[in-house]
């Protein structure tokens, strides 16, 4: 035993050794991380965010610079911290409190104190830099919006949440991603992909060099940039037109589905959302809960449509067979639909209309027989509904359209199981649902599904998926906005549209009269309703107006909406007739309309409902 | 030389030129820069190189002096060493708290080194002195004294780590017959030591005690002559000494010896003061994988993490580049040299030659127990090097002169 105890031990320590080796670099992976963590700085590379152009090439975004300064707290010696705070123009207790929050995160990795100071202080606090040990400045690609308008199509970026992080893997908390609208649509375009740079860092956190040679060193990828169908000339002027009226435009090149406005008031300055006051400005926006700035009236406003969606009942009836471009109809200022229940139409006593006719005097009652027999045409009312239903959602009514925005309603078109459970099965006929003749009762449309019915009615029969993304860094987008077939023939178009030809030409849109330019349209006016302390009170009519233009080659299909604007020709009709010609012609001959419609102020429509008083309608 | 020669242990031989040059390779890794080379003599591994070659001439010398010159002049080489560390309080140079060494132009001289060469040598000459018998008080004292003295002097210094390993010799006596009762004695302080640290006072005290009378009792039942007194003396000693456990600890070590004897039993935890170097060479070590991150590869090496990395914390870069197949040879390396010496020891028949053999193998068990075991954050942080692979001059010469002594004296087993 004395002769082999060393020797014993030995063995033993050697296994207990060779034990713990084991333990430490093969079992344990922990190490691994601890090592990576302690020597191996990751440093993300951020390609600029893309560029947005619009569809004649005007830059609409682009990127400034913004700098944060950064400090290492174990780093940091004692300075002079009321200069700094001048220099700077912060408070001091902000100062004090962010130099606490860096020191309670990390004492060796860097925080930010000051975020986001402009180009000047950036000049300015430079010269002094040296006198302040443990600082530096890290430079920082923010959004330059070019345009003071648009904000609802361009949207926004902000810092990623812990959601996003959460959703996808490739973000970081800090990191930027696009919150709305195209930034968020197309948000792996203009993002492009970032690269990784690998440092070597010593204990004292100090990089001493790149990290294997970079090859393990990403480079990031350009990002792209987009260029827009968006028409910045356009959609600025109808953000100009509608001014202190709360309501959507949106118009649609009809050959092609591109969007070259939408149009949705009261809107903001998109440079509200950028920079240092972002979080503050967004709040002061989410807050207005009247004007709702950040809804989209355009892609995101449910109006009954009104009178335009006659054109549509007109053309499932025709494609039905149920009637035909003679059928008339006798209109006694209206008629009874049904025992003891009267629509009211504006037509004369004794007038006799036909299709042509029954559109340019919006006459409620050639629609209210038409309605009825396309309802009635089948041995049951569902049936009917069913048809009528099919015809609309080949529209694109009743559900999501498809475009490249990330918001919108699907609208609502009624089909019988609707009704059955509202009034039973077999409870309802045609006279029980003879509203959705005229546009009014369960039918919802959002405008961006008016401007492209319109653009269907424009194309006699087929419309393109509405979008707003022409390329991308120049190359052409694959062919994902497709075309789609409307179930109307073809041939049942041309009275409709030569309808709603005289609409503009002797009907109740004369207003929108372009000189040169056969403009089709039709007016509308929706009741609507809403709740004051509980009861169901009406209020002044929506405004609307539909039309495309020229009659025989179309170039533009446009919706226009005015929530409580009265009647379409009030306001609608001259507004659409404006942008029609702003962009068809370049130019405005009528200024006098120009600057009724810019001027025009209906705030205190949106007040009566909140003033507490009585008020009075369509007044 | 002449037939010895080729006497010579070459597996030894082979194992240190394998380890010497491992050595250089990781000291090279540690502090690699551009100018980095093995003859830019002003950088670590240039100096490790110079005393790698200086220490290969005092081996040639050392295998062509007769072996009997060792045994002769063991005295008075013990003799000098003992003034060249009293000399140290003199003419010695402090480096970081310690007056370990003597500075001669740019080239630093550690005598506590070649202390562990001349005291082996003055052990076995007085153990294989034929009037000399352990089991005699007076033996022991001189004995005791002969180690105990460089010890002190060491500690004076201080330099706690290096006087440790003297313990070693303890292995020597006991190989040559020191009572077993020294051996349970070293082994019961010990544990009791770190029991007492670690487990409530009071419970330890209601063991050994419930345990003794118990193997009292049951020792009675075998033999009814078993007297109670011995059970009762050590009841008494081992409680006494639990007890006072508290108070060495907290009077006797210094705070930082607390530390790191806490550190290690789990008892504090702490990355940034006293047990960083423990953790950082376990984050080396452990990032090393199977098989390293690769030679010049290592991202804790290079950052500098790990303190006296290419001295005593050298095992942390070897784990991390050479990964677990790196080190385990070196582990698998140093217990095959030693037992390889305990082996070669037991077949000579020269007492002297013996006994030497016996405390070379200690004090390498030793410096290998230490050293790798703190770097794997198992023993205590004590800073002693570990042999022929971690820099400093002074230690390598000093084992090549142990090693090739006992070489030496093994190859020349047969000229009595």
């Amino acid at each position: 035993m004395r002769k082999s105890l060393l020797a014993v031990l030995t063995l033993i320590i050697g296994v207990v050794f060779i034990a713990r080796l084991l333990q430490l670099q093969v079992l344990s992976t922990s190490y691994q991380k601890l090592s990576d963590n302690n020597a191996i700085l990751a440093i993300s590379e951020y390609p600029e965010r893309g560029f947005i152009y619009d569809r004649n090439g005007k830059l609409l975004v682009a990127n400034q610079a913004a700098y944060d300064i950064m400090i290492i707290p174990e780093n940091v010696i004692p300075f002079d911290t009321l200069a700094f705070c001048t220099l700077v123009n912060i408070p001091k207790k902000t100062l004090i409190n962010n130099l606490k929050k860096a020191r309670r995160f990390s004492k060796r990795l860097p925080s930010v104190v000051v975020n986001q100071i402009s180009k000047e202080t950036y000049a300015r606090l430079q010269e002094q830099m040296w006198k302040y040990e443990g600082f530096f400045i890290q430079k920082k690609s923010l959004r330059d919006y070019q345009i003071n308008f648009g904000a609802n199509i361009l949207g926004y970026v902000s810092e990623v949440n812990d959601n996003d992080i959460k959703k996808e893997e490739y973000y970081q908390p800090g990191e930027l991603i696009g919150r709305q609208g195209i930034e968020k649509s197309y948000e792996k375009e203009l993002r492009g992909e970032k690269g990784k740079r690998f440092l070597q860092k010593d204990r004292f956190n100090r990089i001493i060099g790149v990290y294997k040679n970079k090859s393990f060193d990403i480079d990031p990828k350009v990002a792209k940039d987009i260029q827009l169908t968006l028409d910045a000339t356009l959609q600025e002027y109808g953000e100009f037109l509608m001014q202190n009226k709360r309501g959507g435009i949106v118009a649609i090149e009809p050959s092609s589905g591109e969007i070259l406005a939408l149009i949705s008031t009261p809107s903001y300055n998109p440079n509200l959302l950028v920079g240092r006051d972002r979080t503050n400005n967004y709040r002061k926006l989410a807050q207005d809960t009247l004007a709702k700035p950040l809804f989209d009236r355009g892609l995101q406003a449910l109006y009954p449509p009104g009178s335009p969606f006659k054109t549509l009942n007109a053309l499932v009836a025709l494609q039905e067979g149920v009637i035909t471009p003679e059928t008339k109809f006798k209109c006694n200022e209206g008629h009874y639909y049904a025992r003891g229940a009267f629509m009211k139409c504006h037509c004369r006593k004794g007038s006799q209309n036909n299709l042509l006719k029954g559109i340019y005097n919006s006459c409620n009652t050639f629609f209210a027989n038409t309605y009825k027999r396309i309802i009635e045409k089948h041995e049951t009312p569902e049936k009917g509904l069913n048809q009528w239903n099919e015809h609309l959602k080949s529209f694109g009514l009743g559900n999501y359209l498809g475009y490249d925005l990330s918001i919108g309603k699907k609208g609502f078109i009624p089909n019988a199981a609707y009704y059955d459970q509202w009034y039973s099965k077999g409870g309802w006929k045609a006279a029980t649902i003879i509203s959705n003749a005229i546009g009014q009762g369960e039918v919802l449309t959002t405008p961006i599904q008016l401007a492209n019915f319109t653009a269907a009615i424009a194309n006699r029969g087929h419309y393109y998926t509405p979008h707003f993304l022409r390329s991308v860094s120049g190359d052409s987008i694959p062919r994902k906005f497709v075309r789609k077939n409307t179930s109307i023939d073809p041939k049942h178009f041309e009275v409709v549209i030569d309808g709603m030809h005289k609409v503009v030409e002797k009907g109740t849109a004369r207003v929108a009269r372009i000189k040169g330019i056969e403009v089709c349209g039709k007016t509308g006016t929706a009741e609507n309703f809403t709740k004051i302390n509980g009861v169901r009170t009406q209020l002044t009519d929506h405004s609307i107006f539909v039309a495309f233009a020229p009659k025989d080659d179309p170039k533009i299909a446009i919706a226009v909406f005015i929530e409580n604007g009265y009647w379409g020709g009030r306001w609608a009709a001259p507004i659409a007739s404006l942008m029609i010609e702003k962009y068809i012609n370049g130019e405005i001959i009528r200024s006098w309309l120009e600057k009724r419609m810019a001027d025009g102020n209906i705030s205190s429509e949106y007040e009566k409902p909140y003033s507490g008083k009585p008020f009075k309608i369509n007044e | 030389m002449n037939k010895s020669f080729y006497r010579l242990d070459w597996i030894i031989i082979a194992l240190y030129i394998a380890l010497v040059g491992y050595g250089l390779i990781n000291i090279y890794s540690t502090n690699y820069n551009e100018n980095s080379s093995l003859f830019n003599f002003g950088i670590p591994v240039g100096k490790q190189f110079l005393f790698f070659i200086v220490s290969i001439l005092v081996a040639v010398i050392i295998l062509i002096t007769k072996a009997k010159v060792f045994e002769r002049f063991a005295s008075i080489f013990y003799l000098i060493s003992i003034l060249s560390l009293i000399g140290l309080f003199i003419f010695g140079k402090k480096i970081s708290g310690a007056t370990s060494w003597y500075a001669f132009g740019g080239v630093g001289l550690q005598p506590s080194e070649f202390v562990k060469v001349t005291t082996a040598l003055a052990v076995s000459k007085i153990l294989s002195e034929i009037q000399f018998n352990l089991k005699k008080i007076k033996s022991l004292f001189q004995i005791g004294f002969v180690i105990v003295l460089p010890m002190i002097l060491i500690i004076l210094q201080p330099d706690p780590g290096t006087a440790l390993v003297f313990v070693g010799f303890f292995f020597v006596l006991f190989r040559e017959g020191l009572n077993v009762i020294f051996l349970l004695t070293i082994i019961g302080l010990i544990f009791f030591f770190i029991l007492a640290l670690i487990a409530p006072i009071p419970f330890i005290i209601t063991s050994i005690i419930t345990l003794l009378i118990s193997m009292y009792f049951f020792s009675k039942k075998l033999n009814k002559k078993t007297s109670l007194l011995p059970y009762l003396l050590v009841i008494f000693l081992s409680c006494g000494y639990v007890s006072s456990v508290d108070y060495i600890f907290n009077t006797v070590f210094e705070q930082r010896h607390r530390d790191r004897i806490n550190i290690i039993l789990g008892k504090e935890l702490d990355t940034q003061g006293i047990g960083y170097n423990i953790n950082q060479s376990k984050i080396a070590i452990g990032s090393g994988g199977w098989d390293g991150k690769g030679f010049l590869q290592g991202t804790q090496t290079k950052g500098d993490f790990v303190p006296q990395q290419h001295t005593d914390y050298i095992f942390s870069t070897i784990g991390e580049e050479w990964g677990f197949y790196g080190s385990s040879i070196v582990v698998v390396a140093f217990c095959f040299l030693i037992i390889r010496i305990l082996y070669k020891t037991e077949n000579l028949k020269n007492k002297f030659a013996r006994t030497y053999g016996h405390s070379l193998a200690a004090i390498l068990f030793l410096h290998f127990f230490i050293n790798i075991g703190m770097s794997l954050g198992l023993v205590p942080t004590i800073g002693i090097p570990l042999p022929f692979i971690s820099y400093g001059g002074s230690s390598l010469l000093a084992f090549s002169c142990l090693l090739f002594i006992f070489l030496n004296l093994d190859a020349n087993r047969l000229n009595e």
